[in-house]
């Protein structure tokens, strides 16, 4: 189980309704199903993994957050969840767009790409950064729109969304984001978890 | 045909008002069931057949002495376990398995119904096959499941009966034929009605059977239900016991040899005029109509969880025909799970031995069905 499991579960309200973007194996949905007693669903792309999902008797669809979303009316979900996947999509804009509309609050999680060890690799290497959390090499990597902390940030201020609260993961230890602290959270922070909202 | 021995048949005593406005009456259900029903009577699966199917699902069919049409998915152990759960399944009104059906005497004249049969559709199937729930004394199916025509049996049942059933898997199928459907289907049924042994349908009461026209049917049909890849690898251009080309009309093809033995084997088990009727009902199944262009409408009352599965070589009734029923469940907050499994064997996959599609229906099933214990 992934280390920000357990700060997500902590965001979202009990008995809730949560919609996991490319969920993946279903691990985080049967987490939040034994801890916080949600109604969840999944959507994932992946043939092998939604067959893995359904054998753990989760309820997900296959299918591709840039296309198949908009099959879900405005507030079907009290979350939605994208765990550490907006920089593979082609146009991670749109996808917010869809998160907010889908959800009325929205998890996002990203690999920081300002975290020292990417830095520290570009700079000394002088190679693209490969790191455990991201471990493809420049020309086979999924992630094509990679970005930091303090990117996210930025990008809510340009499509205009508001985030409610923001996290780093350092150390597996967590700790919240603020504008006084972004420039060392950015450094430091392998993951920022965000919970989102519409302005 | 007679009904014969081995077949189990309700008579459906409440009348039932066709789509084409004709009430029947005191009309013959055959069915066959496998496994137990529990003291419950929480564990019922009803199975809808498809075009060409009957009510013996599973293990020996005791007329055709051939296995079952869903022995790999049903059966001890296996994705419908009869261990686990009491499948239910009906031969459908209009076919000739033992169901009110062209075949049958017409009462009033003594003489075969033939064409004067009334048209059915595939909602006076699930509402004749209703009754099964009522006569096993069973207030909630756990599950209808269905393939192809089975698939379209369970998304009307769902509409019509949305409290009757706890979980549903269309499979294969579609919630509104399309031309392309009705097309193939039309060619099934000009070969037939063009065979001279057809005689306006009376051919029953002579010694003559259209065997010729049912079996081009069939064998049009049959290409539908496999994929161009399953066919090149399967036969390829390979000879059928010669050398090389006879220079004739003969089955050079090992591809023409095996329709032909298709088609001449179908005529053994299947009635003409029931081919036309079932096909008929298939292309009049139109429930995104039925509700207005608006197929969410369907499923509005139901609390009913869906399982949705498609094949990716199936053309007949491609994925995305099945997703738009997800699209359609998705839109209303109806529980719904879809994969599309990964098979070159066409249409006919849910038929046949693809472990994938086999293991996903397995796991929703008896996952659904813990839950569903968990919670009541």
């Amino acid at each position: 189980m992934k280390a920000e499991y357990n700060f997500i579960a902590n965001i979202i309200e009990k008995n809730s309704t949560v919609l996991d973007v490319g969920c993946d194996d279903g691990t985080l949905m049967e987490f939040l199903r034994k801890n916080k007693n949600v109604n969840i669903r999944g959507i994932e792309i992946s043939k092998e993994k939604v067959q893995i999902c359904i054998a753990k008797g989760l309820t997900v669809i296959e299918g591709n957050a840039e296309l198949d979303l908009k099959q879900f009316p405005k507030n079907s979900f009290d979350y939605v969840v994208l765990g550490q996947t907006l920089q593979a999509f082609i146009n991670p804009e749109i996808v917010i767009k869809e998160l907010l509309r889908v959800g009325k609050k929205a998890i996002v999680t990203i690999p920081n790409f300002g975290n020292w060890k990417v830095r520290l690799d570009l700079l000394f290497k002088g190679t693209m950064p490969i790191t455990s959390s991201l471990p493809h090499e420049w020309y086979n990597t999924p992630n094509i729109h990679m970005c930091t902390i303090k990117d996210f940030v930025k990008f809510s201020e340009t499509i205009n969304f508001k985030i409610v609260k923001s996290l780093a993961l350092i150390n597996k230890n967590i700790s919240n984001i603020s504008k006084s602290n972004i420039f060392l959270k950015n450094l430091f922070g392998e993951l920022g978890i965000f919970l989102i909202e519409n302005k | 045909m007679n009904i014969r021995e081995n077949i189990k048949t309700l008579i459906i005593e409440k009348p039932l008002k066709l789509d084409c406005g004709q009430t029947i009456i005191k009309f013959p259900l055959a069915y066959e069931t496998y496994g137990k029903l529990n003291e419950n009577k929480d564990n019922a699966i009803l199975v809808f057949h498809a075009l060409t199917g009957d009510q013996f699902v599973t293990g020996i069919n005791p007329i055709t002495r051939k296995d079952g049409w869903w022995s790999y998915a049903v059966g001890s152990k296996k994705s419908i376990d009869t261990d686990k759960y009491f499948v239910i399944c009906a031969n459908v009104i209009g076919g000739c398995m033992g169901s009110f059906g062209p075949s049958h005497e017409n009462p009033e004249t003594k003489k075969i119904y033939g064409t004067d049969f009334p048209v059915i559709t595939i909602n006076d199937m699930v509402n004749a096959q209703v009754n099964l729930l009522d006569f096993f004394n069973i207030k909630k199916l756990f599950s209808v499941v269905g393939g192809s025509m089975g698939g379209m049996q369970v998304l009307q049942f769902v509409s019509n009966f949305p409290d009757k059933t706890k979980t549903a898997v269309p499979i294969a199928c579609t919630s509104s034929h399309s031309a392309q459907n009705i097309a193939f289907n039309e060619l099934g049924r000009q070969a037939i009605t063009a065979d001279h042994n057809w005689m306006n349908g009376k051919y029953n009461s002579k010694s003559t059977l259209p065997d010729k026209g049912l079996a081009v049917a069939r064998m049009a049909a049959h290409i539908t239900y496999l994929s161009k890849k399953g066919l090149q690898e399967k036969f390829g251009r390979k000879l059928q016991e010669r050398d090389d080309l006879k220079f004739g009309f003969d089955a050079d093809f090992q591809i023409e040899s095996y329709l032909r033995y298709q088609g001449s084997v179908f005529v053994d088990r299947f009635d003409a005029n029931s081919y036309l009727y079932i096909t008929r009902a298939m292309d009049y199944f139109d429930l995104v109509k039925q509700f207005d262009g608006n197929l969410s409408n369907a499923f509005k009352k139901t609390e009913t969880k869906f399982f949705v599965m498609s094949f990716t070589s199936d053309w007949l009734y491609p994925t995305q025909e099945n997703k738009d029923i997800v699209i359609a469940l998705n839109a209303i907050g109806v529980n719904v799970g879809f994969v599309e499994i990964e098979s070159d064997k066409g249409h006919d996959s849910f038929l046949l031995e693809v472990p994938n599609f086999l293991n996903a229906l397995k796991n929703f099933l008896d996952k659904s069905y813990v839950e569903s214990n968990n919670e009541s």
